[in-house]
Order: structure tokens, then sequence, then C-alpha cells
């Protein structure tokens, strides 16, 4: 029965309707994938206790009539989303071990339509990170390889648990965050589909924060249908957090209708990045190709402010990391380094508890929001991420969406870009901008570089316009035809 | 009446500066649905969001948001519609979060003013600066073992308003009258019951020496200061210590001194130097919080007449004194008793009987005006029953004194013992005929330029008539016949 980990959630849904399988035989197939794949390391925590047993709760509801959106579906839960009574740990020592007594509005809406949680997603130590190395329970392996060698890939980060974990066939879909590209890079990455909404679409609540104004719970799949029926489950406003919109969710399926005729896409010039490889540029002309011969215009648009969105980006998120990461302070929950004086305590505890990239940040955050350096570096940056909103109210007088490339490579060789801060936080030069404007993007896969490896492209939309955006990227999905799967599966398969 | 410090070089002047801290009386938390009750067992109170627990966000509690506002129309300051809650962020084990949410730069309220009364009867206006609204601290156990600190979060984000006044303050007394002043507004307003006993209400006491007239010296912040009595201790303390470093050429090193009640000192607890950085930054987690100025408005309309409009309206509209206003009007119930008992009756007559009365027995009997057994309509009867000389003043102790320990009406109890005034001037006439065909001598006394001796008349009258007597009634008759 292993074919049944190559099914789309609405496949799945389907076989389930028609009786071809039950919920429990569709949750044992994935339990025993994960097992087969726990050298990728994509879980922190494993649940096929919980999952069997929701499986089987799921195939008395649909024998009785009363399957909700997602009975039955076998989802993989990033360990940021606090989960009740499992095991939460962002990735960080400082949690390990801790059981929240609550479940988070977004997993919550998601166990209330009936789906299936096989465990919980490795990521970036407090999903700071984009190569997924960061996190204190290992890396994450890519299942993608490159053609020409053997060595192990990095999923992209944060999320890279949930989207080397639907890569690899062992859950149908997962959740992700996405705070600069979180959700975005490593669904590039990994050849799959992967979407973050509108910042305020999803509950904040339960969600371990990372940087509050771009934290946004996000969606991966393997196809742009099913990321359409995931956030569809997971949006909704939420009296718990006062940043999420009081706005209806609209039917995204609905919206998947291919038809784009008269829209009009922008290709911003400023993402004409120098170093950017000539195999991705391509990939983009392709994609403006595609879309206009579905009947889209293209035109050239500006986002002037562009080139300052990483620095911008990478004071307002650590800024804001430094203070949520101050409640990690060994006094109530989580690790606590056994010392009796106070201040010795917290820093020990801190020191052991957090990795070097954790430190990084709280440093660098720590200090932008320092007395005599709090205007030239969080007010300016502030300000500059209002400029950068602009840019895209500006383009979106001329178009309906934009279109660009997910990140400027494919998945590299872990270890590489690690000696080089700077290096790494490029990953996010695409995806960033969106963030700190708070618009919904998605990645779809949409071809293979030279070595094979997967490569996305991103759609990004007006706020609130996640259907234009699903839309869209239905039909690069649908032209783009990407089918390849890792070998490591395929092999599998066989 | 600024006090100016007598010190070896000359005269000095106290600068005064003050935050308080109040909690707003609410029945939950600023930001999470958890109770607010005082003296619960440590840690009850307690929701997922105090305690900081991973992924917990705040969410304004708007009751809050309006008491601020009442608040700040109580103390004439601007109300600002648009105003922005930040992180202060600390460490401290009482604090979850390592941050206190609280307004920085735009606070929901501005600019104002009150007025005090001073001891010597005198009004002085004080500047407020603004009122912003954050979360309280949790509490640190020291007591409960040797080495360990233990942590209640039963108060950890529970609403205060930091309420914080120009440096118009002059001296101890007028610090006390400002004080008291904000914390009868509050009860006034029900915003914050004062109690300072308890903690929800608290006082922080910044404090500089000048010579008149010149620039504002560096300023030492007195935190610890729990009561009226402290306020005063304290500021006097600071001064003298101040003004000893400044005439040794010394400098006030600015910096945050705890008072100690029990020693009667303030005490160095850090410096500017090791002054945390709070790294103040707006709270993400919060949009800025907005209002229509047509709420204010409606809010405006249900706010109780307060102290100084009542104070006003006492000395004026009934004639009383400054100083019985004051004394009437110190606490709204007070107020509304005293006002109970003036209704349609001698306003004067009244503020008498309350202050001089009433709150004497009350007080020597420890009780609460809530727990007096004299209503405010028993004490209009019985202020009516003099009015209308159906008993006489003197007869009225009597019967108050009576009321006090049985609850009865005063009709009931004049009724009862018959001490109804005799006004018949026909009995009053036989009763002084009688006494003064008992003491010839004393009329001849009288009579022959012994004026004094009119008092003596009156008592033997009154005694006949077991007090009972109108005292005008006997005093007119009494002359005529004497004169005779």
């Amino acid at each position: 029965m292993s074919n049944l980990t190559d099914l789309t959630i609405t496949q799945a849904i389907t076989g389930l309707d028609n009786k071809d399988f039950t919920a429990v035989e569709l949750a044992q197939s994935h339990i025993d994938a994960m097992a087969e794949n726990k050298s990728l390391n994509a879980y922190i925590t494993e649940t096929p206790d919980i999952a069997l047993r929701q499986a089987e709760a799921s195939d008395k509801r649909r024998a009785s009539g009363d399957a909700g959106a997602l009975d039955g579906i076998p989802l993989a839960i990033k360990d940021l989303f606090c989960t009740n009574g499992v095991q939460t740990t962002a990735a960080s020592r400082i949690l390990d071990g801790f059981t929240p007594q609550y479940e988070s509005t977004v997993t919550q809406k998601l166990f209330d339509a009936g789906s299936v949680m096989l465990g919980k997603t490795n990521l970036d130590e407090f999903a700071m990170g984009s190569s997924n190395t960061t996190s204190y329970y290992g890396n994450v392996i890519n299942p993608w390889k490159r053609d020409s060698d053997n060595r192990d890939l990095t999923p992209g980060g944060s999320s890279g648990g949930s989207a080397a974990a639907v890569a690899a066939r062992i859950c149908m879909g997962a959740t992700g965050t996405d705070t600069g590209g979180s959700i975005r890079q490593p669904a590039a990455f990994c050849g799959i589909t992967g979407m973050k909404p509108t910042y305020g679409r999803c509950s904040r609540w339960g969600t371990i924060a990372f940087a509050s104004s771009l934290d946004q719970a996000g969606t991966f799949a393997r196809t742009v249908e099913d990321n359409a029926l995931l956030l569809r489950t997971m949006s909704g406003h939420d009296p718990k957090d006062s940043t999420s919109a009081n706005k209806d969710v609209p039917d995204f399926l609905a919206a998947l209708d291919d038809n784009i005729k008269g829209k009009t896409i922008g290709i911003p010039k400023e993402y004409n990045i120098d170093g950017t490889p000539k195999e991705i540029s391509e990939l983009w002309q392709r994609g403006r190709e595609w879309l206009e011969n579905a009947g889209a215009k293209t035109i050239e648009v500006s986002l002037p402010h562009t080139q300052y969105a990483l620095a911008t980006y990478y004071v307002i998120a650590p800024a804001e990391a430094s203070s949520n990461l101050a409640r990690y302070d060994g006094v109530r929950y989580g690790h606590r380094a056994p010392e009796d004086d106070l201040t010795d305590m917290y820093e020990i505890t801190r020191a052991e508890g957090f990795g070097e990239e954790v430190k990084r940040r709280i440093m660098i955050g720590t200090y932008s929001l320092s007395s005599g350096y709090y205007d030239a570096y969080y007010i300016k940056a502030q300000k500059v991420r209002r400029l950068i909103s602009e840019d895209f109210m500006k383009a979106f007088e001329q178009c309906d969406a934009i279109l660009t490339p997910t990140a400027p490579s494919a998945a590299f060789a872990i270890g590489d870009n690690e000696d080089d801060p700077i290096k790494m936080y490029l990953n996010d030069v695409f995806t960033v901008p969106a963030s700190l404007a708070g618009l919904p993007g998605i990645s779809v896969p949409a071809g293979l570089d030279a070595n094979g490896l997967p490569l996305g492209l991103q759609i990004i939309g007006r706020p609130w316009d996640e259907e234009n955006v699903l839309k869209i990227a239905g039909v690069i999905e649908k032209i783009a035809n990407f089918t390849a799967i890792p070998k490591s599966v395929i092999k599998e398969a066989a | 009446m600024a006090k100016l410090v007598k010190g070896e070089t000359g005269d000095w002047e106290i600068v005064i500066g003050m935050e308080i801290h109040a909690q707003v009386i609410l029945e939950s938390k600023l930001f999470s649905g958890a109770p607010t009750k005082f003296g619960a067992a440590p840690n009850t109170q307690v929701s997922l969001v105090d305690a900081a627990m991973p992924g917990m966000l705040p969410v304004l509690n708007e009751k809050c948001v309006e008491q601020a506002v009442r608040t700040g129309l109580g103390i004439n300051s601007k109300i600002n519609t648009y105003s922005v809650f930040a992180r202060k962020n600390y460490f401290y084990p009482d604090l979850p979060q390592g941050y206190q949410i609280s307004q920085f730069e735009d606070p929901i309220v501005g600019e104002g003013e009150i007025e005090i009364d001073l001891p010597d009867g005198s009004v002085k206006i004080i500047g407020i600066t603004r009122l912003h609204l954050e979360q309280d601290a949790g509490k640190s156990v020291h007591d409960q073992h040797p080495k360990k600190t233990y942590v209640d979060l039963n108060r950890s984000g529970c609403a205060l308003m930091e309420i914080v006044s120009e440096p118009d303050i002059r001296s101890p007394e007028e610090a006390i009258a400002y004080l008291s002043k904000i914390r009868m507004i509050l009860r006034y307003l029900g915003t914050c019951d004062g109690n300072m006993d308890e903690g929800s209400m608290r006082a922080d006491v910044n404090i500089s020496m000048r010579r008149p007239g010149e620039e504002l010296g560096t300023r030492a912040e007195i935190k610890n200061v729990n009561s009226l009595k402290a306020v005063g201790q304290a500021i006097d303390y600071e001064a003298v210590r101040q003004v000893e470093i400044l005439e040794d050429g010394g400098e006030v090193v600015q910096e945050t001194r705890l008072w100690d009640p029990v020693k009667l000192e303030t005490r160095s607890m850090r410096s500017k130097e090791d002054a945390h950085d709070y790294r103040y930054f707006p709270d993400p987690d919060l949009l800025p919080l907005k209002f229509e100025q047509s709420w204010v408005d409606e809010i405006k309309q249900t706010l109780p007449e307060l102290p100084d409009q009542k104070k006003h309206r006492f000395t004026g509209d009934f004639g009383l004194s400054r100083y019985d206003a004051n004394v009437l009007i110190s606490e709204r119930s007070r107020a509304d008793y005293f006002e109970a008992v003036a209704a349609g009756r001698d306003a004067k007559l009244a503020a008498n009987w309350v202050i001089n009365e009433l709150l004497g027995i009350l007080n020597k009997n420890n009780k609460t005006l809530e727990q007096s057994p004299i209503s405010a309509e028993q004490l209009g009867g019985l202020i009516a029953l003099i009015s209308d000389d159906t008993i006489s003043g003197k007869i009225a102790k009597d019967v108050f004194a009576e009321m006090f320990t049985s609850g009865k009406d005063a009709n009931a109890i004049v009724e009862e013992k018959g001490l109804k005034q005799v006004t018949d001037t026909g009995a009053i006439e036989a009763m002084i005929d009688d006494v003064i065909a008992a003491n010839p001598d004393n009329v001849a006394k009288y009579q022959g330029g012994k004026d004094k001796l009119f008092g003596f008349f009156v008592g033997q009258v009154m005694k006949k008539s077991q007090g009972k007597a109108n005292p005008a009634v006997v005093n007119n008759i009494l002359k005529e016949k004497l004169g005779e």
C-alpha cells in the first residue's frame, strides 16, 4: 500500500470517500514511510500512536457521514506550533522537553477538520535560518540529490523539516511558518508548493514567536490545490490574536479556475540581481512566457527599495526576536542551569539553551534597540519598511500580481554558506520584501537546474488576494507540469 | 506654601515630581482574562498569557481603556485618541515575558492639571504630564526559604495607570496633598481603590534641590514610598541629605533610591550608570490603540461630580466653610451621606452634625461611615427636630447618643422619653414663678445689679423642666419677670 503516500490530499479524500482505503491504512502507510526515512531527520517528534488513534476516529466519522474537510489526512506540524500534550521545542535546547497544555489555533482548526498528526517537524532553531542547520536536533536532509554528486543537501529553512517531509512522501501536507521566506524557500528547494498567506490571515496564537510583525503560518503540499485546501482550513479571525484580521475567508479552492485572461503580471526589474544563476533567470523568463500564453499580460514594474529589504529585515526581525525570546529565562519552564545566583542562572541557562544563530540575532536585536542606536537602526528600518510596502502598493496599481524567482539558487550542500551569515541571509533576497509588506506569496516548483535540482517561481499578490495568487500559481503548475520527484522516493516506490 | 530648607549657605527650594502607580479596578487583567482578586492563594489568578507561555499573545481589555479615559477626564487631562503600547525590556523573575507592556512615546492621556488644597487653606495647581497604561509585574517572595526566591504571578499582568506630575510640587505638605487629591479623584471615579497598604496605589517621588528661582538640580528617584506619612518623611530626609551634599560642594547623583520605612532613610538602589536600558519599542503583538472622540464624550457624560466640583458647590450653594467642605468631600460616601442629611434642611447645621458629632463618635468607636448605626435619613430626622424647635440642641445630643446605641429614629426616642421641648408660655411662666418665689435673696441681688445671676435662674428653670423648656422662651419671660 506504499503508493498511498504518493496521493495528493485531494486524491486521498476521494479515495477515503470511495472506501478505496481507510484513514488508518493511510496513516499507517505514512508511518511506515517515516520509519524508512528517519535518516532525513525531518521530524523532531513522531506521533504514530496519536496518528492511528485520530485515523480510527476519522474512519468512524466518515462512516457516520460526519467527515470534515480534511478528515483522515495525515499532516506534519512544524515544531513551532504548540500542540496540547505533545512536546513542542522550536528546535531549541531551551524548550527541550517542553509540553504545552494548549493547542495553537492553527493546529486546532486542522484537527477540528479531521486531520491526523504524524508528528512535529524539524526547523531552524526558533525559525531562524535558511538551511535547517541551526536545529538543536540536528539538520534535516533534503530528499533531493544532485545528479553529479551524492552530497547531502539542505532542504532550506526554516521550515525545512516540513518541506522535506512533504517532498519525501512522509506526510501529505504540512504546516510551516514564514517570517522572511521560511515556507517559500524550502518549498523551492524541495520541489513542492508552499504558501504564505497575508499577514493576519492565520492566527499566531499558540505559535512560538520569532518576529511578531512578520511571522505568518502557511502551508506545504505537493499541489496548489492541496495548499488551497489546507489554507482554507487554517485561516480565519482569532480574537486571541490582536493582529489577526477580522475578514471572511474566501473559498480558495473556488479560485482555481485557471482563468487568468486579462490579468496583468508585474515583473520587478530590481529582482535581476547580479550573480543570479542563468538557469534561474531563464526559468523566470519562461514563467513570464507561460503566463502570457495563458492569456495574461506581463509588464515590467519597479520596486525601487528592494535593495534595502534584507538590511531592513535583519534589523526588524532580530529586534523583535530579542524581546520575544526574553521569556526563555529558565524561571518557569524549559532548560534551566542549576545556578544559585540569579544572574548566573540567566546567563548560563541562555548560553546553554540557545544556539549560535539565535544568540547572534538576539545580540543584533538588542543592539539595534539600545538607546543611542534605536533611531539609527530600528526607526530607520521601520521607515524603509513602509517605503517597501508603498513600492508594492504602487506596483499593484499597474498589475494584479508579481512574478519572481523564489530563491537565488537551488538547494545547496549542508555546510555551505555556514561560514558567512550574510551569504546565508542572501537566500531570502526574493522572499523578504513581500514579508516586510505582509503580502501573500507562493512558491511553485517550475523546473530543474542542470544538476537535476528543483527550482521555484514565486507569485506575490495584493493584501488579502490569496485567490489570485493561488489561481496564477495553478496556471504555472499546470503549464510547468513539474513531475520530477526525488530519486530516493522513486526507489522506494519501485 | 513652598517650604524652603535652611542650609548653612542660604535657602534651598525642594522641587518634587511624582509618579503614581494606580491599579485599575477591574475584574480581569490588562491583556488577559485572568481574575484580579487581591489576597488569593499564590499563582491562582494566572492565565497562560500572564505566565508568558510560548506562543501566548496579549489582547487588550477594553474596559481598561475606559477606566484610563475616565481617569484622564477626572484629572482634567487631554485624552489621546491614538496611543501605542510599547515593550519595556528587562529581566526579572517576577516579569515572565522579559518585558513589561507599557506606553512610552504615545500615552493614552496627555497633559492636564489638578487643584490641591493645602493645610493653610490655600489652593495650588499641579500640572499632570501624562497618564499611561501598563502591566504590573508579579511578586518575588524572599522569606519562604533560606536560599530560594519564590514567585507569585497573581499580580502579573494586572492593569496599572501611571500618573506622572510636572515638577510643580515644592514641599512635603504639597506632595501629600497631591497624592491625597489624586487618590480622592480615583476613588470618586471608581477607577482605583487607592489602598496604599495593599499596594494598589504606589508612589515614586522625584526630588531635587535648587536655590530659589534657579535652574533645576539633579534629581533622585525615591521608590517604595507606600503611605502618605512615608511621602512626607522621605521628602524631609532626602531634602536634608541633598542639601548636605550640595553645601559640602558635592554633586547629587542621579539615581534610584529606596525608602526604608523602618530606619527612616533612603538608600541607593542603582545609579544612572547601572540604569537599565529598557529598549522600548512598539509592541508588535498589539495594534495602535485608536478610538473616537465621541466615545470619550460619552464617557464624560457618565462621570460623577468630582471632589473639586463638589467642594465649590458646598462652599457656594450651601455656604459651608472651605474647611468643612474639604472634610466632607474627602470621601465620596461621606459627601453623599452629608447631602442626604442636608437635603431640604439646614445645610450648615447638617455639616456640623456630620463632622462634629457623627464622625467624632464613629472615630471613637472605630467604625467607618458605612458601619454607622445612624443612617443619613435618621440623622436628617434629628436635625429636622432641632430646626422646628421640637427639641433643643442640648437634648438633641442625648437623643443622638441614644440613636447611636439603639439605632432608633430620633422621633421615636423623643416620643418615648417625652423629650419634646416645652414652648407653652403658661407652663414656663408657672415654673419661673416657682423659681423666683423660692429664691428671694438671689432675686434681690440680681435686681441690685448682679447681672451674672441671670444664668442661675435659667439653670433653675431648665432643671425644673428637665431640660425640655425652650431656652429662648425661658430667657424672654425671665427677663420680663425679673425686670419688674
